[in-house]
């Protein structure tokens, strides 16, 4: 395991790069820290970008990539004993409300904030309406500003097309456009930071090269940009440096131009420690519960694979490659996807499932977004809990409150729901325990196939023990069982098998003893690898 | 609704889970309304503390009540019915244009009047559902067509001599001395009240409306349930006509659409009570209570009828802000 990095920028000093002598960096970031409960999620981290510089943010998930983000923006406040400097100036920490922004820091989010019904200008003056002064907008200068912005950048979209009538690319161009004008305005010409959190996930080759090159344009005036991004190629075609975050520390600053994809990988995933194996090696060999054939769902292509009773499925990839399309498609939940699902001896054709439908073949759903999706939060837990099976408390007088309201307890107190009242409201309960209601909510009704999206996500420790414990229950009771998810870790513990996926198809598959975190790790960033080789021959 | 009995059967002793917070803010309304009901019987002895009046208040208000019943399906299910009280009106108008006019029999005439109102609720829910324009919109806009159509069959006058037996049937018999029409009341939000209470298909219509993701990824129809709850609003409003023209023996092409107000009034103002937070039936009978002794006992007072505008338009508002006072807490104590 990597030790607590010394001081990383005792040997950076020297190793700073720098365009001239003197110069200091736009962001020294030291010793930053963050500790959830008991969890330090940010263990004195440190990073330097330098003006004029693209450097790479890269980690796992839950590597501490974006508390570290959130700690810049002031969203979270660090632990004391970290510090802040731009430009040889000490900033304060924790940052305050707008502080970032007057100190000339911008940040473009994966969902971009772009308002979708309204034109480009208007999205372009969005952040200056915010806060203007001057009670009337001209709007025949803003038109003109922002046609020269555009013009200045090579870019060509018309300021008065609607953000809606654009592709995802234009948008991510127009996202960062926005921060670099808010940044040059309030940092002043050739200073302050862009941060770029993901922004290409979505994006097509083409959308990335665009994207880059308005990158290059923004750093050429001596801006700096963070790059945040899972995909080791990009990082290695557009930063100049990248600091890798491990498990919330520093694993490593390095060159990019220097670092090959085997030592990014290396950095991401760590040495080669013989983990502790909880895979629980092959799955029973007992009859296939549902093949799934040709399923082609947004962006996921041609899947196609069985799933058995009692085994535990995994699904992942980068996010975007489509893998959590999937149970969203087999459910019927997802409109356009095509394909074929085989299950209990029927043949449905994706198109025609209906969530009803699927669920009276005894399939069940449980999405990633929790109050969004799955649980009504200002529902009782009883409430959430029974609906999937009020037809079976129906008596000659209605439903049968105090029946349901027994059952919803012993449910509670089988998947240790805490508290464990089910008058209370779903909101009310802590991610874990809203994530065992509605995990209960569907385990209740016995399903012969039980999909999951990122079942532990925003989930503590403890709960996702008891939620892992659950998922195996079920599959010992035969429940075939997908679970969709990023998180390397958790797949490692609970999975019989681990489909991989990248741009939209199943690259490769690991089974048994092979499925540790590392190797999903590695499979799921060297299945991007191939594109490696294309862009290093162009270059 | 009463509260479903939903305090767990643990082990601790009973007394020790009430909520006393919870049932003062359930039973405020009720309280307010004793309150009204006795200072305008102290104030008011001779006139507004007599059986007369009282019984007067309890049948003739039967129409709102039931309006106010029609309206809180849809607001259960996320919708807005702003029709409803058109849909009376066109209902009230198609009795007394067929029965009073044309000489159809009255239960024909009744039928009919039913039909219009399916017919309307269909409509709303076809624009609402099929073309996906927001519920507001095509319900304001269906309110003001039929209101047209009503005009027009009425040639904008008042049609009276409507049979006698819906009056007797309504308001002209009573039992225990009050006019059947508010036993009428009772039994439609005794209905509702099993409904939402009792039935899978009320926990649908609640889950559709706080959650229609939540409730399509279980498997609701969703879009069934919204159809079922604007028919089941339009169809109610009708029956509202039917009592209407019944308790006035006539109808008028503009009358009816007065109540809409009052309706949403009490119909919020319900949901703060009972089972604080939902639209609910028991709530909406005693709001609407509560707005109607208000208003008798002002204008007994000798105020003008300008108070009755200030009176609903106050209760929707306070109502409103209550219920959003009340929202506020339950996030808080998300924790």
């Amino acid at each position: 395991m990597m030790t607590s990095a010394k001081d990383p920028f005792a040997d950076l000093k020297d190793g700073l790069p720098r365009r001239k002598p003197g110069e200091a960096p736009a962001l020294l970031a030291r010793k930053v820290s963050k500790i959830f409960g008991t969890t330090k999620v940010l263990d004195d981290v440190s990073l330097a970008v330098m003006p004029g510089e693209v450097h790479g943010l890269l980690g796992a998930n839950g590597s501490g990539k974006s508390t570290f983000i959130k700690t810049l923006a002031g969203l979270h406040d660090p632990e004391p004993g970290a510090e802040l400097i731009m430009y040889g100036e000490a900033a304060p920490l924790p940052m305050p409300a707008g502080g970032a922004r007057r100190r000339g820091i911008s940040f473009v989010h994966q969902n971009l904030a772009l308002m979708p019904s309204l034109t480009v200008l208007e999205n372009m003056l969005l952040n200056d309406l915010a806060v203007t002064q001057q009670w009337n907008i001209r709007w025949g200068k803003a038109r003109r500003q922002v046609a020269e912005i555009f013009e200045r950048f090579d870019i060509h979209i018309d300021p008065m097309t609607l953000v809606s009538d654009l592709p995802q690319a234009d948008r991510a161009l127009i996202a960062i456009c926005r921060a670099f004008e808010e940044v040059r305005v309030t940092a002043g010409e050739g200073r302050g930071l862009l941060i770029l959190d993901e922004p290409t996930p979505f994006l097509p080759k083409s959308g990335v090269d665009q994207l880059f090159t308005l990158v290059r344009a923004v750093v050429a005036g001596g801006a700096s940009v963070i790059f945040v991004a899972h995909d080791i190629d990009e990082i290695r075609e557009i930063t100049d440096r990248a600091t890798i975050l491990r498990d919330g520390r520093l694993a490593g600053t390095v060159v990019s131009a220097e670092a090959d994809h085997e030592r990014f990988i290396e950095l991401i995933v760590g040495e080669r420690v013989t983990m502790f194996q909880t895979a629980r090696g092959q799955a029973p060999d007992r009859p296939v519960t549902a093949s799934v054939r040709k399923l082609s769902a947004d962006v996921a292509r041609d899947v196609t694979f069985d799933i058995r009773e009692g085994e535990v499925l995994g699904l992942t990839g980068l996010i975007g490659s489509g893998f959590d399309r999937v149970p969203e498609a087999i459910f019927g939940a997802l409109p356009g996807s095509e394909g074929s699902v085989e299950i209990g001896g029927k043949s449905l054709a994706v198109e025609a499932i209906t969530p009803a439908r699927a669920m009276a073949q005894s399939i069940a759903y449980l999405p990633a977004d929790r109050l969004g999706k799955a649980g009504v939060g200002s529902l009782s837990i009883a409430e959430n809990m029974a609906l999937p099976v009020m037809g079976e408390f129906r008596s000659l007088l209605g439903m049968n409150w105090p029946k349901i309201n027994a059952h919803v307890s012993d449910l509670g107190r089988k998947y240790d729901i805490r508290p464990n009242r089910p008058a209370q409201a779903l909101s009310s309960l802590s991610g874990g325990n809203a994530q065992k209601v509605l995990m209960a909510k569907w385990l209740q009704t016995a399903p012969r196939l039980l999909m999951l999206d990122e079942p532990t996500q925003g989930v503590d420790v403890g709960a996702r023990q008891k939620l892992f414990h659950a998922i195996d229950e079920a599959s010992r009771k035969g429940t075939a069982v997908l679970v969709a998810s990023t998180d390397a870790e958790q797949l490692a513990q609970i999975c019989h098998r681990v489909l991989v996926f990248s741009k939209g198809r199943i690259v490769s598959e690991l089974t048994g003893a092979a499925i540790t975190k590392d190797s999903i790790s590695e499979e799921t960033l060297r299945a991007h690898a191939p594109a490696t080789d294309q862009t290093q021959e162009v270059a | 609704m009463t509260a479903p009995d939903i305090t767990p059967p643990a082990a601790a002793p009973r007394w020790r889970e009430i909520n006393w917070a919870g049932l003062a803010e359930s039973y405020a309304l009720v309280a307010a309304l004793v309150v009204l009901f006795c200072i305008f019987a102290m104030l008011l002895p001779t006139t507004f503390f007599t059986w007369a009046n009282v019984s007067t208040m309890l049948g003739s208000q039967a129409v709102l009540v039931f309006l106010t019943l029609a309206l809180i399906i849809p607001l259960t299910t996320g919708d807005f019915d702003l029709s409803v009280a058109a849909i009376l009106t066109i209902s009230a108008m198609t009795i007394a244009v067929l029965n009073a006019r044309m000489g159809v029999a009255l239960p024909v005439a009744i039928l009919a009047a039913l039909c219009v109102g399916a017919i309307a609720g269909a409509a709303n829910a076809f624009f609402i559902l099929y073309f996906r324009i927001p519920s507001l919109i095509v319900t304001l806009g269906m309110g003001t067509f039929i209101n047209g159509l009503t005009l027009w069959m009425s040639n904008s006058a008042t049609i009276g001599g409507i049979d006698f037996a819906l009056v007797m049937a309504v308001v002209g018999t009573r039992f225990l001395g009050i006019p059947l029409a508010f036993y009428y009341a009772i039994l439609m939000a005794a209905a509702i009240w099993y409904v939402f209470g009792f039935t899978a298909m009320g926990r649908r219509l609640l889950f559709v409306g706080r959650g229609r993701e939540v409730a399509r990824l279980s498997g609701i129809q969703v879009d069934r349930v919204r159809f079922a709850s604007l028919m089941a609003s339009a169809m109610i409003a009708a029956l509202a006509g039917v009592l209407y023209a019944g308790t006035i023996g006539a109808a008028d092409p503009n009358s009816g659409n007065t109540f809409l107000l009052p309706a949403f009034a009490a119909a919020f103002l319900g949901a703060t009570a009972i089972t604080p937070g939902r639209f609910n039936p028991v709530g909406s009978v005693v709001a609407v209570y509560f707005i109607v002794i208000g208003i008798t006992g002002l204008t007994m007072l000798g105020i003008q009828s300008f108070v009755q505008n200030l009176f609903y338009g106050g209760a929707l508002v306070s109502a409103v802000a209550l219920s959003q006072l009340v929202r506020k807490r339950e996030e808080q104590q998300v924790g």
